[in-house]
């Protein structure tokens, strides 16, 4: 079922080299191909529209579920899973979406993941976005999630895209309850002519909920980038996004940051920066014995590890 | 063997150009310790950065053993065997201290790493595996700074004012780092400093000031003007006529 070029996307957005240990659902051109589900974790197909649930049981500990999707041709394709992570579990969850585009026909995927993250829960989600292939038809992504968590939960997102997708425009809205947190971690690189858009939005509702949101970006080329965070305090409640960009060549970086305040106790920051490589950097390490594209390499690296 | 033959610099500021060094002559050996000193924008970093490559002379030629690297790149220098330790290091946001330890010494030995830090006086545990980022101290960054420079294989090494923030236990360390470099080494050592610890390492003192090479001297004479200097005043200290005997005062 799943050949070379499917192995090689897999290994690009969910790190995985062969089929997965643990919970796993494979999807690929809008079929599911392959699942495993476990003692604790359970996927079923929904009967009402494309997608899937993933129930993991309350208390499930250091188990994980990959749930990576390929195309592999012009299609569209258009996803909604919901995510229950069970009270006190800890879980890893990877979703992430490979686009190979050999053709002329646009090739996009659309998700939309929901998640609960039940009281005292922790969960760590990691999605990468990678598409390949050199026909003309254009790699398009947009994925939305939403997400809940409860009393003393904690969610953890890393959300990673390096070049390879052409249009993209990811929504993020996430709810805090009380004494709930939220990391976030977002990279993108763009390149060539293309744009992306991210929004992300988290509301805190309940007391002590804390959220941080740290974004960096590299934009190259002629592409486009636009984020736009938003963090809404209605409780006492701690909030920092931190925006930071690189722009280089023809490329173009609108950051819109906004935050406000329900409440005579929320605390929220945010900071945003665009601008080049600092030359400081670039010499720096050219002192070291590095040409200029080797050291201006090393940073972009660091920069969006 | 370095040599700075007539070398000028103008550089474009916001108020214009501005002739920042003026006929700089100079002839630096192996196996010496030479300390620049002199007021403050009397042009010490810009000749370090000249001579790293940073800025490239309006005029003049710089020669390393008789061979013309005026026109060389900042990396073909560090390849010849220059190295500069910055006055004001950058930081790098997801880079290790382990990983520029590493590319400045082109070797990956954990061992390695460790002996340069303690050479610094910092503890390798702690530090290795950090960021470099906006969280290190200045001293701190100053330390990784003067390490990645030790961390090479030089035959010319330039410490821009490698005390500036440093704590006095780790300064008596570093003394003692820049006298093994001069005995192991066939290294021209130049330091810039205004440090008394430091100028007593000097075989030879270069003073600087408003672009120019105004004197080169021992560090023994160096010293004596300076305690000559308090002696003259006791209002030293805070007088604009800089302490001197014929400063029109009401002393
Ligand atoms: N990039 C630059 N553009 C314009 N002028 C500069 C630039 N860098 C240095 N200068 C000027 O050149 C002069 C010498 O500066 P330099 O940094 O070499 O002094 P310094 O002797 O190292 O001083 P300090 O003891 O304060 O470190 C100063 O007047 C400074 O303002
Ligand atoms: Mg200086």
């Amino acid at each position: 079922m799943l050949n070379a070029t499917d192995k090689r996307l897999l290994e690009e957005i969910a790190d995985l080299h062969s089929i997965p240990q643990g919970a796993f659902n494979i999807r690929k051109n809008g079929q599911g191909v392959e699942r495993n589900t476990t003692v604790n974790i359970d996927i079923i197909t929904k009967k009402d529209k494309p997608g899937i649930d993933i129930i993991i049981k309350p208390g499930t500990k250091g188990e994980s579920v990959h749930i990576p999707v390929i195309l592999s041709e012009g299609m569209d394709d258009l996803v909604y899973n919901t995510f229950e992570v069970g009270a006190g579990a800890d879980v890893l969850i990877v979703a992430g979406c490979g686009i190979h585009n050999s053709g002329s026909k646009k090739a996009q995927h659309d998700g939309i993941h929901e998640f609960f993250v039940r009281k005292g829960a922790r969960m760590k989600y990691v999605e990468k976005h990678y598409g390949e292939g050199d026909g003309k038809g254009e790699r398009v992504l947009n994925p939305k999630t939403i997400i809940e968590v409860e009393e003393d939960a904690v969610a953890e997102l890393e959300m990673i895209q390096i070049k390879g997708v052409d249009r993209t425009v990811r929504d993020t809205e996430v709810r805090l309850h009380k004494n709930a947190r939220l990391v976030v971690s977002e990279r993108l690189l763009t390149y060539l002519d293309q744009t992306a858009e991210s929004n992300i939005t988290v509301e805190m509702i309940g007391d002590d909920a804390t959220a941080q949101v740290v974004s960096r970006s590299v934009a190259q080329g002629t592409s486009k980038q636009l984020f736009h965070l938003n963090l809404r305090g209605y409780a006492k409640c701690r909030g920092h996004i931190q925006c930071d960009s690189i722009i280089m060549h023809d490329a173009r970086v609108a950051s819109i940051p906004e935050i406000s305040a329900y409440h005579s106790q929320a605390e929220l920051i945010h900071e945003a920066a665009i601008g080049k490589i600092a030359s400081e950097q670039l010499i720096k390490l050219m002192s070291l014995g590095l040409t200029e594209k080797e050291a201006e390499d090393t940073i972009l690296q660091g920069f969006l590890k | 063997m370095l040599e700075l033959k007539d070398v000028s610099l103008t550089l474009v500021g916001d108020k214009g150009q501005v002739e920042v060094l003026k006929e700089i002559n100079l002839t630096l050996k192996n196996k010496k310790i030479y300390v620049m000193t002199g007021p403050n924008g009397g042009g010490k970093s810009s000749i370090g950065k000249t001579i790293m490559g940073i800025f490239r002379p309006t005029a003049g030629q710089i020669l390393l053993d008789g061979m013309d690297i005026t026109q060389k790149e900042i990396y073909e220098r560090a390849h010849l065997g220059i190295g500069y330790a910055f006055q004001q290091p950058p930081r790098f946001k997801g880079i290790k201290v382990r990983q520029i330890l590493e590319l400045s010494s082109g070797k990956n030995q954990t061992e390695n790493l460790c002996d340069l830090l303690y050479d610094v006086g910092l503890c390798a545990q702690n530090y290795l595996d950090r960021e470099l980022n906006a969280s290190f101290s200045g001293g701190e960054l100053k330390r990784i700074e003067i390490a990645t420079v030790l961390a090479r294989d030089l035959k010319v090494a330039i410490f821009d004012e490698p005390e500036a923030g440093i704590d006095l236990w780790s300064i008596q360390r570093l003394t003692e780092t820049f006298v093994n470099l001069r005995e192991k080494y066939d290294m021209t050592i130049v330091i810039i400093s205004h440090q008394e610890r430091i100028i007593k390492l000097a075989d030879q003192i270069i003073l600087v000031a408003e672009g120019r090479i105004s004197g080169i001297t021992s560090q023994e004479k160096i010293l004596e003007d300076i305690r000559q200097l308090d002696s003259d005043c006791r209002c030293r200290k805070d007088c604009i006529g800089g302490g001197l005997k014929n400063a029109k005062c009401d002393r």
